[in-house]
């Protein structure tokens, strides 16, 4: 049991305790209601003119740190993106929907997670927040790494797939979605979250608030800046479709149904 | 150089997605050893030990394992690390929490959700919501890979491998467990069950839910699953979701019920060995993926199917 003591009752909660500045990374991705095609040459998916949206999962990200920034648990929330030029969109959508100030690092190479979490780990000590929160993976590599791999370098605590957060405290308490239900735990600060669907519903930018985005200070640096070695780790061999499933038959009864799964197949 | 798999202990007893995980190391290298962590995990480490081809378990007695809490177990396995040339796990919550941690206190980029094994440091693996395979190399030392159950067969059991305990690594004391709140059920887990009957949005309300699919599930011994849309309309919880971001299943018997089929679902159930879809809309894009559909309104049809099974 002795695990259950909240960090929270070692000590009141600190000058500090109340007020947080909050990280946000995001990632520029297909949109998610693009139908993706793989390349004919097997490497990769083809991305010319193509939607690109906001990572879903970062959207949720950015409206959990505004929300605690509406709440007054938090002072600031940055918002950084590692990607192309054109990622400079989605920070400006983090910052109309209420972020304060976004950081490009620009690359057009591809960047593993453990790249982008070193190259994360690098704005974390530059700008010293107290909560990092992440989408808990990207729609494009479908890695689920990042957060967890930045934890990991900081020697940070993670709460994972988090559907709630709230402050205890000194403490942050993470309910996390598992699998056959809910864990919750609480993590000392700093730390890292990574969000989950239903953290939260992100709200719409409006168009006053998109305006007023374009004058919120965005900087941008060069990858390099950083040192952080960002070779690939993983060389991919190719990229190709899934196999796909032949439709079937259709049956007109239930009982046709029945018949079929017990004499064609066995499963009944 | 032998392979080190996690083992998935649930309360106290070694769950089935351990039997995968060694089917996949196994493709890796023929030493397989199992680590179960955890206080009072005797049971577990017995069942494991009973695992075919498993060289050794390696059991740490230690109650700072019990909730799996993120950096103990990672300090843990990365401790253990340097013997082995793979670490594998299963993709479950507990895996995709645990091992990118590990992989970076190993500087090793992990290979995330692998459906295939071609070649020890050559992997497969699924990426935009499985509509694009990647075939990946590792070229760093250690290969640290998650592995998705539903895409490898269960490891035989009747082995005999030695246990070894080994001592508790400390923690950190960065997270501590509150709680948890588990969906209690005397069905089998939706991952590793042989038959599986979700619904979607057309049940229309939890009680439907309740009268028409939970019945039929306990008489064919199946797991519950939902559409994200029915998850998303507060039917059922939210770990009844199969998809891309629910659960992925393979069972041998998929039957869809008032589900449409968008792609977000398909991700989650397509490789199951039969798929069944009963939908009132001709239309629907499951039927593109059943083995058999049914065109019917599915308050006609579940009531008729629950009498005609006994």
């Amino acid at each position: 049991m002795r695990a259950r003591k909240g960090f929270g009752d070692k000590q009141a909660s600190s000058e500090k305790g109340d007020i947080m500045k909050i990280l946000v990374p995001v990632k520029r991705v297909i949109d998610y209601n693009v139908k993706v095609r793989v390349r004919s040459d097997e490497t990769g998916v083809d991305l010319a003119n193509v939607k690109m949206s906001m990572n879903p999962f970062d959207e949720i990200a950015t409206e959990e740190a505004i929300r605690l920034k509406e709440v007054g648990i938090a002072t600031e929330v940055v918002v950084v993106s590692i990607g192309p030029e054109k990622a400079q969109d989605q920070i400006r959508q983090s910052l109309a929907m209420g972020a304060d100030r976004g950081l490009l690092i620009k690359t057009d190479e591809m960047v593993e997670p453990l790249a982008v979490a070193k190259l994360l780990k690098a704005v974390v000590e530059e700008e010293k927040p107290d909560l990092v929160i992440l989408g808990k993976q990207a729609i494009d590599d479908d890695s689920n790494q990042t957060g967890q791999m930045l934890a990991a370098l900081l020697g940070w605590g993670q709460g994972t797939f988090a559907s709630k957060l709230e402050k205890d405290g000194d403490a942050l308490k993470v309910t996390r979605e598992i699998d056959g239900g809910l864990q919750t735990i609480a993590l000392k600060l700093p730390a890292i979250v990574t969000t989950d669907l239903r953290l939260n519903e992100p709200r719409y930018a409006t168009l006053p608030n998109i305006m007023k985005a374009k004058k919120k200070p965005l900087e941008i640096k060069a990858v390099d800046a950083y040192g952080v070695d960002i070779a690939p780790r993983l060389e991919i061999l190719k990229v190709t479709e899934p196999p796909t499933r032949q439709a079937g038959v259709k049956v007109d009864t239930v009982a046709d149904l029945i018949g079929k799964l017990k004499n064609e197949v066995g499963v009944l | 150089m032998a392979v080190l798999v996690i083992g998935d202990v649930r309360g106290g007893a070694l769950d089935g997605a351990t039997l995968k995980s060694v089917t996949a190391a196994k493709a890796i290298d023929a030493d397989v050893d199992i680590l179960i962590a955890g206080e009072g995990v005797d049971a577990a480490a017995a069942s494991a030990s009973d695992i075919v081809g498993v060289r050794k378990v390696l059991r740490v007695d230690d109650g700072v394992y019990d909730n799996n809490l993120a950096e103990p177990l990672a300090d843990l396995i990365v401790a253990l690390a340097g013997d082995y040339a793979a670490i594998v796990k299963s993709a479950t919550s507990v895996g995709k929490n645990v091992l990118p941690r590990v992989a970076a206190l190993l500087d090793v980029m992990q290979v995330s959700e692998v459906t295939e094994i071609l070649a020890a440091d050559t992997f497969v693996r699924p990426t935009y919501a499985g509509n694009a395979m990647q075939t990946v190399k590792s070229n760093d030392r250690v290969k640290v890979i998650t592995v998705r159950v539903s895409s490898f067969d269960a490891a035989q059991l009747g082995g005999s491998a030695p246990t070894e305990a080994i001592d508790a690594r400390g923690n950190p004391e960065l997270s501590c467990f509150v709680g948890e709140e588990l969906t209690n059920s005397e069905r089998p887990e939706l991952t590793g069950a042989k038959i599986v009957i979700s619904g979607g949005r057309s049940l229309g309300s939890s009680e439907n839910f309740m009268e028409l699919i939970f019945p039929l599930a306990d008489k064919l011994g199946a797991a519950v699953g939902a559409s994200r849309a029915a998850v998303d309309a507060g039917y059922v919880p939210n770990d009844y979701q199969v998809g891309q971001t629910g659960k992925v299943v393979a069972p041998e018997l998929y039957i869809a019920v008032g589900i449409s089929g968008a792609i977000q679902h398909l991700a989650g159930m397509k490789d199951s060995k039969v798929i069944v879809a009963i939908n009132s809309d001709e239309e629907a894009p499951i039927f593109h993926v059943a083995d058999y559909g049914l065109v019917a309104d599915l308050f006609e049809a579940l009531p008729e199917l629950n009498d005609a099974l006994c």
